[in-house]
């Protein structure tokens, strides 16, 4: 299952980057987050490593997840290293006029979980929707806030 | 789905099997095995603890049956879970509800295995006749053992989280109106345990269970004119008001819940050495424990607005 949310941002592509990228922020904006905890030696870049764990139902789901794609300003990119199958994204794009468009993309999936592994999915896909929804609106506010406080 | 009966209180008898040897094995052993003797060794294959047998992969793969089972049916909610120790061995004590389909346990499970993953070695203690009865199998690649002193300290001594259920076969046949009623029929085994095996105890506390059927009452004449204490560790022959049987006796062949809300609440660990000492008073450490359990209980029960709706 793979879900995707677009906002776009009034504020400098750096800024938004800085702030997604920290992980002391995930558990302010993301929405149903129970845990971003970091996982090893380092805090973020490439190779950093993450316990999340996510709100769904009657269960707190995630695991153990690493990023793999790192590319400053622009893209960011995780997967699963234990627990549910997982691929999450960060696309950063310039707009102009200080404006920043961002895309997060959020693939997810019950490995050999059969016909109840679909539904499974299914269920849980209504409410990540709007829970990302939410999620990047809080970033535009907390990235667009922080713009206001510096002009 | 995991009960645990007077186990978990008695300490394993001496030569009960748990050498390491497969009693399975030893079906294939005699020559022309008699039916009987088969189904012995069939019976004690099932209630010998291999721990090999519990199957992260097949776990992970069934998760989201349990999930759709434990979000859509019963709207479990699981709080607290960081108050278990994040690794080593624990003992996690429960109490029990809703007779042979005990959502309490199938919430749980499912809330523990995906919050520390299923990689973390997790058995949960069972009655006989589960571990005995068709989804026995099943429940083994679950991680359920059957309820012993030895089999529980053998998963300890091996670094695993084990749930135990004190009350067991008893607590979930308790009468409706006993629902919010902490009852461990006085079965202190889990405190021989957590002392022999040097491990903390989690209280773990479930409220709605009980909510899943009308049960009546334990039946515990009717089981002893049965023998079936004798015959089968059963000490119950319940009776409850439940689907699709309306009149179910026994609860043999499970029944359709009603869709009951459950929440469980994770408490503090203990750690009984730390808190009572080098020669701890069991009967009041159990008095404690209960007595803990009950006032978490009486307050989750408070936060009910109706039964079955939660």
């Amino acid at each position: 299952m793979r879900i995707e949310q677009k906002v776009t941002i009034d504020a400098p592509r750096q800024l938004v980057w800085e702030y997604v990228t920290e992980p002391a922020n995930y558990l302010v904006f993301m929405e149903g987050l129970t845990r971003w905890d970091i996982a090893g030696d380092r805090h973020t870049g490439l190779g950093a490593r993450y316990r999340v764990l996510f709100r769904v139902g009657a269960a707190d789901v995630g695991g153990l997840i690493e990023i793999v794609e790192w590319q400053p300003e622009s893209d960011m990119a995780w997967s699963s290293v234990t627990g549910v199958d997982q691929r999450g994204r960060w696309r950063l794009r310039v707009l102009g006029d200080g404006r920043t468009r961002v895309t997060f993309r959020f693939a997810y999936g019950v490995a050999g979980g059969g016909i109840t592994g679909l539904i499974a999915e299914r269920v849980a896909a209504g409410p990540l929707n709007q829970r990302f929804r939410d999620s990047l609106q809080n970033v535009k506010r907390a990235v667009e806030s922080q713009t206001k406080a510096t002009v | 789905m995991a009960e645990s009966g007077t186990g978990t209180a008695a300490p394993a008898k001496e030569g009960q099997s748990g050498n390491g040897s497969d009693p399975r094995s030893r079906a294939g052993g005699f020559g022309r095995p008699s039916l009987l003797r088969r189904l012995f060794d069939e019976i004690q294959s099932r209630l010998t603890a291999d721990l090999d047998d519990r199957d992260p992969d097949f776990i992970r793969e069934n998760l989201a049956l349990s999930w759709l089972i434990a979000s859509i049916w019963f709207r479990g909610e699981v709080r607290d879970l960081e108050k278990i120790p994040e690794e080593g061995p624990v003992l996690l004590v429960g109490n029990h509800s809703g007779g042979t389909i005990t959502p309490d346990t199938i919430v749980f499970t499912l809330a523990f295995n995906t919050y520390f993953g299923v990689e973390r070695p997790f058995y949960q203690l069972a009655h006989n006749l589960v571990l005995t009865s068709p989804v026995g199998p099943y429940l083994r690649r679950f991680g359920t053992v059957a309820a012993s002193h030895e089999n529980a300290r053998k998963a300890l001594d091996a670094g695993a989280a084990v749930l135990v259920y004190p009350g067991g076969d008893w607590e979930v046949n308790r009468p409706t109106w006993e629902a919010n009623q902490i009852d461990f029929a006085g079965r202190r085994g889990f405190i021989k345990l957590a002392l022999d095996a040097g491990v903390p105890i989690v209280p773990v506390v479930s409220v709605g269970g009980q909510e899943t059927a009308v049960f009546l009452t334990h039946g515990e004449r009717l089981a002893k004119l049965l023998r079936l204490d004798k015959l089968f560790r059963l000490k119950t022959l319940p009776v409850n008001l439940s689907l699709p049987w309306i009149v179910n006796i026994g609860d043999f062949l499970g029944h359709l819940p009603l869709p009951a809300k459950i929440t469980v609440q994770v408490m503090d660990p203990i750690d009984l050495r730390q808190r009572y000492g080098r020669n701890p008073d069991r009967d009041r450490i159990y008095e404690d424990v209960t007595s803990a359990m009950q006032d978490q209980l009486t307050e989750l029960a408070s936060e009910r607005q109706l039964p079955v709706i939660g």
